[in-house]
Parts: structure tokens; sequence; C-alpha cells
């Protein structure tokens, strides 16, 4: 085992969760289960791709973050303001991204960032002759996920932060409360997918290309891997916890290089992902269930 | 202080299931009212509180809070005025929120703070402070997730949260009926106090005739949607449970029917 693949797998497991913290917000926080994460993870790609190849490196990753947000924030509207199921806003969205995303890359459905300047190959000169030079994914990725975390552990604690929190857990206390839902709602799923938006935006800036299918399974991915991180920390304070996001994905990351090194096929990535996914949500309610599993095996072995 | 002026609610409307839940209401409450609200089953109580609270829109009449017209103002714009408690000591707290946490997104709304404020640690101490005179012990337990309260506990961290603005109007919706009598009493003692202490206007409906007229300085009873009796000052300090019970026969011509009444 050499140590590229450990590298490779940590730079990908970052990047990666910034797509995770994005779930963070909206599926934990919020209790939304945000179905238009794999065209919103496409669509920062694609803009940060388009305006990285226009020749603005620096603007590309605010750019693909805005444009995350506005998709979040129809994702939102669908469902606070129209009456639309909140799982199948995001279904609409994602359909609708998909035309939206292939018209941002010029009707084409693969980019080529190969002489294309980043932030990636901006650092990687700055860096030329270093020891460090060849981390320089690891180590813009890892100032992009520390942001997040601090930004999250910071804003979570806002009043706003609180109320979105307290829309997740008792929406009703937040009407009480003279704070609106649908408003929280909004704010959440526009800061949530401007994440994942960024997490699309690193991830082809730092593979030099990127396709239409780029953000294909990576709401299930990211749930995997937010599921893997809550179940290794549990508690803690909101940093810690948002920090476990980070770790998750990168235990994922870890995982499957292992899976490849078994001679696993790529492609099993995403089915992979899906059994986790199946694991993690189910044993809990399994768990719950067990009791009463052992008291009717008990009663037939007492009547028997 | 508040107006009801022929408030009326009709529920499914047209068809089999038609409830005139409210039918021309009218009530004014006085500034620093305490009233008490009685009566049975389906008479329309909670419905006047969700029609007051803006989470019912009304089919007709107004609705004048402090002289300012607010029937068609939304819930949570009304709320930063008015002051809700429901039976459910679940239902007014997040679960996963610690208390802190809780009184903090309360206290912070209360005080107009902006969208990205946080409480200091001046605002910590006011909400410890506050947290202390429940008198349960919570005020070292600021970090604990609301959940493993007990139900009075709740009740009372949402009675905090819902004065802490000091709200024009609090609504009381048999806010001690799912607690055991000695919590029930021990909540009711500091609704008391907190609202003489703020001078908050106050509305709270209950199934216990006693405290119905114990509490407060004003009993309505309702029936069928509407007021059928109001009694307050010398007239009602007189009154015993049973005087009220046979106003109840005099005035709707039925004994009162509530199966979760309490007469003693």
């Amino acid at each position: 085992m050499n140590l590229s693949l450990f590298v490779t797998a940590t730079e990908l497991g970052l990047i990666l969760s910034l797509t995770v913290l994005s779930l963070f917000l909206s599926y934990t926080m919020l209790n939304v289960c945000d179905l238009s994460t794999d065209g919103c993870f496409t669509l920062g790609a694609a803009v940060g791709a388009m305006v990285a190849i226009s020749g603005h490196p620096y603007l590309s990753i605010p750019a693909a973050m805005l444009a995350g947000s506005f998709s979040g924030f129809v994702t939102a509207l669908l469902q606070t303001k129209m009456g639309i199921n909140s799982l199948l806003a995001g279904i609409i969205v994602n359909t609708g991204l998909y035309s939206v995303n292939i018209a941002i890359m010029g009707g084409s459905s693969l980019l080529n960032l190969n002489k294309t300047e980043t932030v990636f190959s901006i650092l990687k000169d700055i860096l030329k002759d270093t020891v460090l030079s060849s981390y320089c994914t690891i180590i813009v990725s890892l100032i992009a996920v520390i942001i997040v975390i601090v930004f999250l552990s910071f804003f979570l604690k806002t009043k706003l932060g609180l109320a979105i929190r307290a829309t997740g857990n008792n929406p009703s206390m937040v009407k009480t409360s003279s704070i609106s839902p649908a408003f929280t709602t909004i704010v959440g799923l526009c800061i949530s997918n401007s994440f994942t938006a960024l997490s699309g935006c690193l991830l082809a800036e730092a593979q030099k290309s990127m396709s239409i299918d780029i953000g294909g399974g990576m709401l299930t991915v990211a749930l995997a891997s937010l599921l893997i991180g809550t179940t290794i920390i549990r508690k803690g304070s909101l940093s810690l916890r948002a920090s476990s996001c980070a770790i998750g994905a990168i235990i994922f990351r870890l995982a499957y290089m292992f899976a490849l090194r078994l001679k696993m096929p790529a492609y099993m990535l995403r089915l992979v992902s899906s059994i986790i996914v199946i694991i993690a949500i189910c044993l809990p309610y399994l768990k719950s269930k067990y009791p009463e599993f052992k008291r009717r095996l008990n009663h037939k072995k007492e009547v028997a | 202080m508040l107006k009801l002026i022929n408030i009326s609610k009709t529920f499914n409307e047209g068809t089999a299931d038609e409830k005139r839940a409210v039918e021309n209401l009218n009530l004014t409450v006085e500034d620093g009212d305490f009233i008490t609200i009685i009566g049975s089953n389906g008479a329309g109580k909670s419905t006047l509180f969700n029609i007051i609270a803006g989470n019912i829109l009304t089919d007709s009449g107004s609705i004048i809070l402090d002289g300012k017209d607010i029937t068609f103002e939304k819930e949570h714009v009304r709320s930063r005025k008015i002051g809700r408690l429901f039976q459910d000591p679940m239902s007014g707290t997040c679960p996963d929120l610690t208390i802190e946490e809780n009184l903090s997104l309360a206290y912070l709304q209360s005080q107009g703070r902006a969208l990205f404020s946080r409480i200091s640690r001046k605002d910590r101490n006011i909400i410890k402070d506050k947290l202390a005179l429940l008198d349960m012990g919570l005020e070292d337990r600021m970090n604990s997730p609301m959940s493993t309260l007990s139900g009075g506990q709740r009740q009372a961290i949402t009675l905090l949260m819902a004065t802490i603005s000091k709200p024009q109007l609090l609504l009381l919706d048999e806010h001690t009926a799912a607690l055991d009598p000695a919590t029930a009493d021990k909540v009711l003692s500091l609704t008391r106090k907190i609202v003489e202490e703020n001078h908050i206007t106050t509305l709270m409906i209950t199934h216990n005739m006693h405290q119905a007229l114990e509490m407060g300085n004003r009993t309505l009873m309702m029936k069928d949607g509407n007021i059928v009796f109001d009694c307050k000052g010398e007239e009602r300090n007189n009154y015993t449970v049973n005087d009220l019970l046979s106003r109840f026969k005099e005035n709707t011509g039925s004994e009162i029917d509530n199966d979760r009444m309490l007469l003693d």
C-alpha cells in the first residue's frame, strides 16, 4: 500500500466532506432530506469550471456557491411557499438542474480544465519545489472544510441558527417564538446548497475535468459518510459534531480504497454506499425491535 | 387591550361535518385582566385561542389588540405580542436543544436582536437568574438537552420562554392538565407570580372549577361557540364552585359536560 493512495482518499474525502457538512445542516439540523443534492453538486462543478475556464480562478468559488444557494432557494421556495412536498421539491429541482447544467456547460456534457488556472494550480505554482507541492489539493480543501466547520459552529449558535435547529426539531414551537419556519427553511437550504456547490466546484477543479454525471449518487455517498461520522461521534459540541462529518467522509473514502485494493470493481461504489445508508438508518430501528423479538422467542419456549 | 368583535368560525362549511365552532363572539379584555375560561367539551375554548393566536383565520369579525387590527396578521408575527402555552409539555420546547439554547432563542428574539446575534456572558447570566426563579435547580443544568427534563420542568421553562419577552397577552390552554397535582400546583404558582410581576394580561382555559374561581379576576363560561356567562368583581368573589355550576345550568339549560372536569 503506498502513500499516494492515502493522499488521494484524504483529498477526495475532504472535498466531499463539504457535501456531508451541507447534509449536516439540511438533514441533521433542519430535518429536510434534500434530494437536489446530486444536481446541485454538478451545478457547482459546472459553474466553477466555466468561470475558471473564462479566466477567473478565484471568482469561480463564490460563483459556484452563489449558484448553489440559488438552487437551494428554489427547492426551499417550492416546499415552503408553493405547497410541494419537500422530497418532491428536491426531485423536481434535481431533474431540472440536469438541463440547466448542460446549458451552463455550453451544451457539452464534458469539460476539460487541464490548462485552466484554478486555485489548486495557483497554489501549486506558489509551493513549487517545496515538500508541500504534492499536497495542494489537501491544503485547499482542508482550508475550505475548516472555514465551513468554523462557520457552522458559530452560525448554529446564533439566533437564526438556533431557529433553524428548532425548525427541524419542533416546528410548532418556532411559530410560537415568532420566527417563520418558511424563512428558516429557505435560509437553511440556501446555505447548505452553497456548501454542496462548493464541494462540486472544488472536485471539478482538483480533478481538472468534469462531466455531467460528476454528482451522480452524491447524496447517498454523503449520507453514508454523515452516518458513519455521527456513529463515531454521537455527542459533543457543535464543532465536534461538524468535524465528525469530515472524519466520516475520509473514513468512507479510505474504506472504499481498501475495497478497491481487494479487487472490488469501481462501479460498486454506489451499491456499497446504498448498503451503508440502509444499515446505518435501519440498525437503530431493528435494535428497538429486538426486545420484542426476544420476548416472543422466550414466550414460545415457555409455552412449549 | 384585546377586543374580539363579532367573531365567527365554521369548520367544514357546507359538508355533513359542518361545525360552528365560534358564533358571533364578542369579548373585551381589559389591560391587566386575568381571565379564566371554563366550558364543556367542544365549546370552542381552544378554537377561541387559535383565533386569537392567529393559528386559525376567522370567517368574519375583527380582532383588535392594543388598538391595532390584527385580524390578518400571521401567527409568527402575532406571537411577538402573544405568548402561548399548550397542555402538552413537549410542544413548547425543542427536545434536542439544551435548556440554554431553548431559552437563548426566546431571549434573543424577545430582545429584538439581529439574526446573527449570539448570547453574551451577560445574557447568559440573565437567563440563569430567570431559571433560578423557577426554583427547580435547572440553573445548574443549562447544558442538558431539554429531552432529559420532566414534563413539569419543561412546562415551567416553556412558561419562562413565553413570558421572557413580556408579551401583551398570555394564552394558557390547560397548561397544567398533563402534570401531576404537585407539579401542577408549582407551575400554577409560577404562572401567577410571573403574570403579576410582569403585569401580563392573561387568558387561561382550565378544567378545574376551583382553579377557575381562585385564579384571576374574571371567569367566562363557554358553550356552543359563545360566551354564556361572564362574572367578575364582587359577584365573583362570593361564588363557590356549586354556585358556578348552577349558574352554568341556568344559562345553558344543561349540566356542564367535560370529561376532565374537576369539581373540587
